[in-house]
């Protein structure tokens, strides 16, 4: 029977990832893991792209997974459950599995935004009963906050560090969401940890979908982003709030946003408590900060044409 | 019944997967190892294997879905040459440091650049240091018999580790051959049942596959998988011994071909061992003792037993079908002055890089190696140790 999405019965259920591993105290990444196996009602088994979440969860001789997990490399966490959900479906084809099992793969920004693009591109073309998950911190913060591809606008990283000629990345992030949803895919979202019953319901409704899907799920990183410890939920709400990382779903090309802030915040109210965007804060860079703002004034207004909402 | 053929080298090996009938295999297309996922994949469209197949984007996620699969709990192949091997290089040593036992056909080919899609064995000794377990086969009939034995090999509780098994690319893969296939009921016998080992998908019992393992225990698990692959020479014997019984063909670590009494040999892989062997008794007809060495076991690859076969010869040539670039002499020199070092009385050895690109191998390099050879027992001296043939100066 589905559990009833309130916050006392779903915490009833047995944590799938347990405490004791090896995460930053403050780490949005176990915070989400724990929320999609949570919502699950189905058993999961799951992969894990190389990076903080894998390192930090699986050192032989001990594993915080209470669920079958592989972890292959960096670059392939969706072909490698792929070859998973494949297995499985022909074992039940030949009658030696009957249960319903579902895949979940898991990776950060660097392994799904880049390094694993291809592969995720390659198993979400092929159809596989998946869904995959992007823990995105904006960075590569298992090496050391090197920029990716989902690093913010103006974002001081250690591979593109703010300096008196360079002022941190000159590039807006890739919108991997809007990508995969144009892979035509029955189902593609983002969610947010500091929004949990929105985040619940879509894990929920895209495990209840036969094919691939993807969740882009926002991960705050308080070494990388160079905030508070006990910031990752207010930080992550502000992104929401801001617009920066907008809720939304697109279910069979049908764009639907799932949350709409009652006043929109502007971006710097997200941006200032974090220290990788201090320097945009210096009178020279005031335009940088229009330019960041501009381009998520774009993105929210083209969200909520698409869904009718405007 | 055996059934005489005349078939391609990729066709006999699509046919051996077939009668194995896999569970799953994930594949990339690339020449000349195409042709036999295109073979195989129309049994599956045709319904006359169980088979799922993952049609990936590339060879990286390839060995990666067959990662996935193998962990699952099931039996996995795939194909590939060349760049599409050496794309998945860094995948070869997870497959192998997971102890999956994932069979692989490979279809050597030469490695860009310059691009070049013909025979050579710079792909497989590429990767011949990376945990598997590597079979060489001469021609289309080895290429089926060891496709088959390698399940068995790959399975083996005292292994689990993935077997590569090696053609020359067109010159077996597309040149037709007579062989013999042997009865489908026959090979399904020989395989047997799937044996599962801590399947991922058994939700009863979960595992974690692929952990972080630091200096404290790395090294533990290198040394066992050093230790698991010294097993494999043992196993292939024994599984070689019950595949003997179903077709009557002798298979060992290395074949040695009039090699018993011979004072000049040559070493040789793959498919230019046919032409050698013409040469050899060419040159027993002249009352010359030749005789001729073919690894077949070539990781682990078996030094003892190459040694005490070898160690009475005066001067011996290996030839290699690829150089190291950089090292000392090709890798398969490499390997068989190893195996003669421990000998106080040992043959000369000389090298031979012959026939990269597909560049052909023809019996007259054969009779000028032998002559060369001939002449050293003569002479007791050396021109070259080390030299490229049939190639421009």
């Amino acid at each position: 029977m589905a559990t009833p999405l309130t916050l006392k019965e779903l915490s009833k259920k047995e944590g799938l990832l347990t405490s004791g591993h090896r995460m930053c105290a403050g780490c949005g990444a176990p915070i989400i893991v724990k929320m999609v196996l949570m919502a699950s009602d189905y058993p999961i088994v799951a992969a894990n792209a190389t990076g903080c979440l894998e390192v930090s969860t699986c050192i032989s001789d001990y594993t915080a997974w209470k669920i079958p997990w592989i972890h292959n490399a960096f670059e392939n966490a969706a072909a490698t459950i792929s070859g998973v959900e494949t297995m499985y479906r022909s074992l039940k084809k030949q009658g030696k599995i009957d249960k319903e099992i579902k895949f979940i793969a898991f990776g950060g920004d660097g392994g799904t935004y880049d390094i694993g693009f291809q592969s995720l591109s390659g198993a979400m073309e092929r159809g596989h009963d998946m869904l995959y998950v992007c823990y995105d911190n904006g960075a590569y913060m298992n090496t050391g906050i090197q920029r990716s591809s989902a690093t913010p606008f103006g974002a001081d990283t250690t591979t593109c560090p703010a300096g008196s000629v360079i002022p941190g990345k000159t590039q807006q992030r890739k919108n991997l969401t809007k990508i995969m949803a144009a892979h035509d895919i029955p189902y593609a979202a983002q969610a947010s940890p500091s929004h949990w019953m929105d985040l619940v319901k879509k894990v929920k409704k895209a495990l209840d979908i036969k094919g691939p899907k993807f969740m882009n799920i926002l991960s705050p990183c308080n070494r990388g982003w160079r905030s508070r410890t006990d910031d990752a939920i207010m930080l992550s709400r502000l992104g929401v709030e801001t617009c920066y990382w907008p809720l939304y779903e697109i279910e069979d090309g049908a764009t639907k946003v799932t949350f709409k802030p009652k006043e929109k915040k502007p971006l710097v109210d997200f941006l200032k408590p974090q220290g990788r965007f201090k320097h945009l804060f210096a009178p020279e860079n005031e335009n940088m900060l229009k330019q960041f703002q501009a381009a998520v004034d774009k993105e929210w207004a083209s969200l909520l044409k698409a869904s009718g909402t405007e | 019944m055996a059934k005489v053929v005349a078939v391609t080298g990729n066709e006999a090996v699509a046919n051996a997967l077939r009668q194995v009938n896999p569970d799953v295999s994930s594949a990339y297309p690339i020449t000349p190892a195409t042709d036999i996922m295109q073979r195989f994949t129309s049994f599956v469209s045709n319904g006359k294997v169980k088979t799922e197949m993952i049609l990936v984007e590339s060879e990286h996620s390839a060995m990666s879905g067959c990662i996935g699969a193998s962990a699952a709990g099931g039996r996995v192949m795939t194909a590939t040459s060349s760049q599409g091997l050496a794309l998945m290089w860094e995948e070869l040593f997870i497959a192998s440091g997971t102890r999956l036992p994932i069979v692989m056909a490979l279809v050597n080919r030469a490695l860009s650049a310059p691009l070049n899609i013909h025979g050579d064995h710079s792909d497989g000794m590429g990767a011949r240091d990376c945990g598997w377990i590597q079979l060489w086969s001469e021609n289309a009939q080895e290429a089926y018999d060891n496709t088959i034995q390698a399940f068995r090999i790959a399975e083996h509780m005292d292994v689990r580790l993935p077997v590569m098994v090696c053609m020359d690319g067109f010159i077996i893969s597309h040149s037709i051959e007579r062989m013999e296939y042997l009865e489908d009921e026959a090979i399904k016998n020989f395989v047997g049942e799937f044996q599962q080992t801590n399947p991922l998908l058994d939700l009863e019992h979960p595992v974690s596959y692929g952990p972080l393992i630091l200096p404290d225990y790395y090294m533990e698990y290198r040394k066992a998988h050093a230790e698991v692959m010294a097993q494999a020479p043992k196993v292939v014997l024994d599984i070689a011994k019950d595949f003997e019984k179903i077709s009557g063909r002798k298979y060992g670590l290395f074949e040695s071909y009039r090699l018993d009494d011979a004072e000049i040999g040559i070493v040789i892989l793959n498919s230019a061992a046919g032409t050698t062997k013409d040469a050899i008794d060419l040159f027993r007809e002249k009352g010359i003792k030749a005789g001729l060495l073919k690894p077949r076991l070539y990781r682990p690859f078996p030094y003892e037993e190459v040694g005490d076969a070898l160690k009475h010869l005066k001067a011996v040539c290996v030839l290699d079908r690829a150089d190291a670039f950089g090292g000392s002499y090709g890798p398969l020199f490499i390997d068989i002055a190893s195996s003669l070092y421990p000998y106080k009385d040992k043959p000369v050895l000389i090298n031979k890089i012959y026939g990269l690109g597909g560049r052909d191998y023809l019996p007259g390099h054969a009779e000028l190696v032998l002559n060369e050879l001939a002449e050293i027992l003569r002479t007791g001296k050396v021109k070259t140790f080390k030299e490229y043939i049939g190639v421009r100066e």
